[in-house]
């Protein structure tokens, strides 16, 4: 349908992939080959990971209150920091964006009525199911206690843990990301609509192209890795213990072959996220689109060639420390490309502060010191003085955190209206985006200078000089959790009660707001053609931005 | 895109190679190459890994975009494989732990 300027009497469609009639009740989801059905299944899965990785989290600010550590045992400290991980990373962040939004909107953006392979894209959510379920299972017998690292001999020998349930989950959870990565390639190949040329897409389509190669690329060498580790615990096969005739170096190498460009899966796609939030709401196209575009596919490809920087301590050949440093400080320069060109497209902007920009701008400024803290860490002399301090762990949770997770609910927030049709509280959503932000950095910021005083990571206790900091983190901590169950609370309220949002609440350019809210369950009722470049406002009538067009409703006339 | 059929005496003979290619590995264990020992088995087990890819997986007969995944995937595979020989082939081999020097004021 074509966009109208907004009107405040706006109702939800009659039919959209919501009250769809195929199939009955839960059956009609739980078997569904829509892209947007699966990204909602998906978005329930990850939240329930979320909270198990947050409860985790919570427990370890909680027992790190006092120097001899408050809540828990020694070997139970190590379980939780483990289970945290893995929680976390292989089943919070790597599915996140790209299952919940790749899978809801790329076929949106580029004007495809689903995936290329909807019923592949239902068995991933299945697989990534069953990994689950074997990783919850370990979590429930005792939990286990390598760190999410894995790291052999201890995780194939000596570790008395539920070492074997949880690789086992995490080998067949990988081949949901792989299937998922895979889809997104060949639908973004051979799907896109009439007119949508490769430097017609939306960034977020790039960023998750990128992804996605990382995803096929480097998932398959982790999954065999943990299985040859599994291998190893199980039949004493000798692949990593040197009493066996193995390696512990080689686990490593293969490990961060892929796990540290785990980290660009992570990032890349909140990268497409924050892509997509700067234009709409500084009304202004991006700044430099070829640039941040290829800046993705450089940060995928170079991402591959920098994972030795974790191993600098482990008596890496210095030749070896010295190549890998260098490219350590390669991977930069494109992440900073896109730094500079969100800026460029802010300035002489028409800012607006809605909810999504301001998780936005909160992403940039969180990334940057992320990014700018992980280049001391490839500094071969200073990170034999850092490494696994908790300047490690407060460099990867700016990343992971201040980056990812605040993309995945910036980009929430910019999408919400489209998946539900319904608008959140404006006022109550930006005062979470600050509290979140201030809860993050009170969080973490002092785990920097902790780790700088020589605070290791992963001690269930501390020095008593260290105490004022760690107690700084957990305060931190808690309003940090106050920043999530907020919009967890508005959201869900706003499924229901929200002011009906209409196709283009913002308005943005792309083509997912061309349809209605919520869309179809065909996507489209007539396939779009693209006559118009990327986040071009001037050259769109339909967005009711022109001057003399009718003045558009306020997105929250709520409140 | 039609589907290229391959004839059943292909799949005849390159069952044969691969057969011919257990039989030479099953053999060359049983050998002392030496240092060669490793490269001759992995040369065979590439030899067979590539007519499978070739003719079992019909990479041969595949569009161009195919065989350009297949070729992408094993330039990655490389860059795994040298960049960690590259550690290991750069390693101090003959370190040997001396005794600290201890110095006596008198």
């Amino acid at each position: 349908m074509s966009n109208t300027p907004l009107t405040p009497d706006l109702e939800l469609p009659d039919e959209h992939y919501l009250n769809a009639t195929y199939g009955s009740g839960i059956r009609s989801w739980l078997l569904t080959t829509d892209h947007k059905r699966i990204a909602l299944l998906y978005l329930a899965s990850v939240t329930v990971f979320f909270f198990i990785g947050g409860v985790l989290a919570t427990m370890i600010r909680i027992h790190l209150l006092t120097p001899g550590g408050a809540l828990v045992t020694p070997e139970t400290y190590n379980k939780l920091f483990t289970m945290h991980g893995v929680a976390m990373i292989f089943f919070f962040l790597i599915p996140s964006i790209p299952a919940v939004f790749g899978n809801f909107l790329i076929p949106l953006m580029i004007g495809a009525k689903d995936l290329a392979f909807p019923k592949i894209n239902l068995l991933s959510w299945y697989i990534y199911l069953i990994g689950g379920g074997f990783v919850l299972y370990s979590f429930s017998t005792g939990g286990l206690d390598t760190g999410w690292t894995f790291y052999t001999p201890l995780s194939s020998v000596y570790s008395n843990s539920a070492v074997t349930p949880a690789v086992i989950g995490i080998f067949i959870n990988g081949f949901s990301s792989i299937l998922t990565g895979l889809n997104f390639i060949v639908t973004i190949h051979t799907m896109r609509a009439p007119g949508m040329t490769w430097f017609r897409l939306p960034l977020f389509a790039w960023a998750h192209y990128a992804t996605s190669l990382v995803m096929i690329l480097g998932t398959p060498v982790v999954a065999i890795t943990l299985l040859l580790a599994g291998l190893e615990r199980m039949f004493h096969l000798g692949f990593f213990n040197p009493a066996l005739g193995g390696d512990p170096i080689l686990f490593q190498h293969l490990f961060w072959f892929y796990s540290h460009p785990a980290v660009y899966i992570m990032i890349l796609p909140a990268m497409g996220v924050v892509s997509e939030i700067i234009p709409t709401f500084a009304r202004k196209p991006i700044f430099g689109y070829s640039f941040i575009a290829g800046s993705s596919i450089a940060i995928a490809v170079i991402g591959f060639l920098v994972w030795a920087h974790h191993m600098f301590v482990t008596g890496e050949s210095t030749y070896a420390a010295l190549t890998f440093s260098f490219l350590s400080y390669l991977v930069a320069i494109p992440s900073a490309v896109k730094v500079f060109n969100w800026t460029s497209t802010l300035y002489k902007g028409s800012i607006s502060w809605d909810p999504p920009m301001v998780y936005a701008l909160g992403f940039i400024g969180l990334f940057v010191i992320g990014g700018l803290t992980g280049l001391f860490l490839a500094c071969l002399g200073l990170d034999i003085h850092i490494h696994d301090t908790y300047f490690v762990v407060a460099h990867f949770h700016y990343i992971m955190v201040g980056g990812a997770v605040m993309g995945y609910v910036g980009g929430l927030h910019f999408w919400w209206p489209k998946i539900t049709g319904r608008l959140y509280p404006k006022s109550l959503s930006q005062f979470a985006a600050i509290i979140l932000f201030v809860g993050f950095n009170l969080t973490f910021f002092p785990q920097f200078i902790l780790g700088y005083l020589g605070m290791p990571r992963r001690y269930h206790t501390y020095p008593p000089e260290f105490q004022v900091l760690n107690v700084l983190s957990t305060a931190g901590a808690s309003i940090l959790a106050l920043g999530y169950l907020l919009p967890m609370s508005y959201l869900i309220w706003s499924m229901r009660y929200g002011k009906v949002a209409g196709p283009n609440p913002w308005p943005a350019t792309g083509l997912e707001w061309k349809t209605d809210s919520p869309p179809l369950t065909e996507n489209f009722h007539v396939t779009p053609e693209v006559t118009w470049e990327p986040y071009d406002f001037q050259n769109r009538p339909d967005l009711g931005l022109a001057a003399g067009a009718r003045p558009l409703a306020p997105a929250h006339g709520d409140d | 895109m039609s589907e290229h059929i391959v004839s059943p005496k292909v799949y005849i003979v390159i069952f044969a190679s691969l057969m011919l290619g257990t039989g030479l590995t099953v053999w060359a264990a049983f050998q002392n190459f030496h240092q060669y020992n490793i490269v001759i088995a992995l040369g065979i087990a590439t030899i067979k890994a590539t007519l499978v890819v070739l003719y079992f997986m019909h990479a041969r007969y595949s569009p161009g975009r195919t065989q350009l995944v297949i070729v992408c995937s094993i330039f990655w595979l490389a860059i795994m494989l040298a960049l960690t020989l590259a550690d290991y082939d750069t390693r101090p081999h003959d370190i040997t732990l001396a005794a600290p020097q201890v110095f006596y004021c008198v």
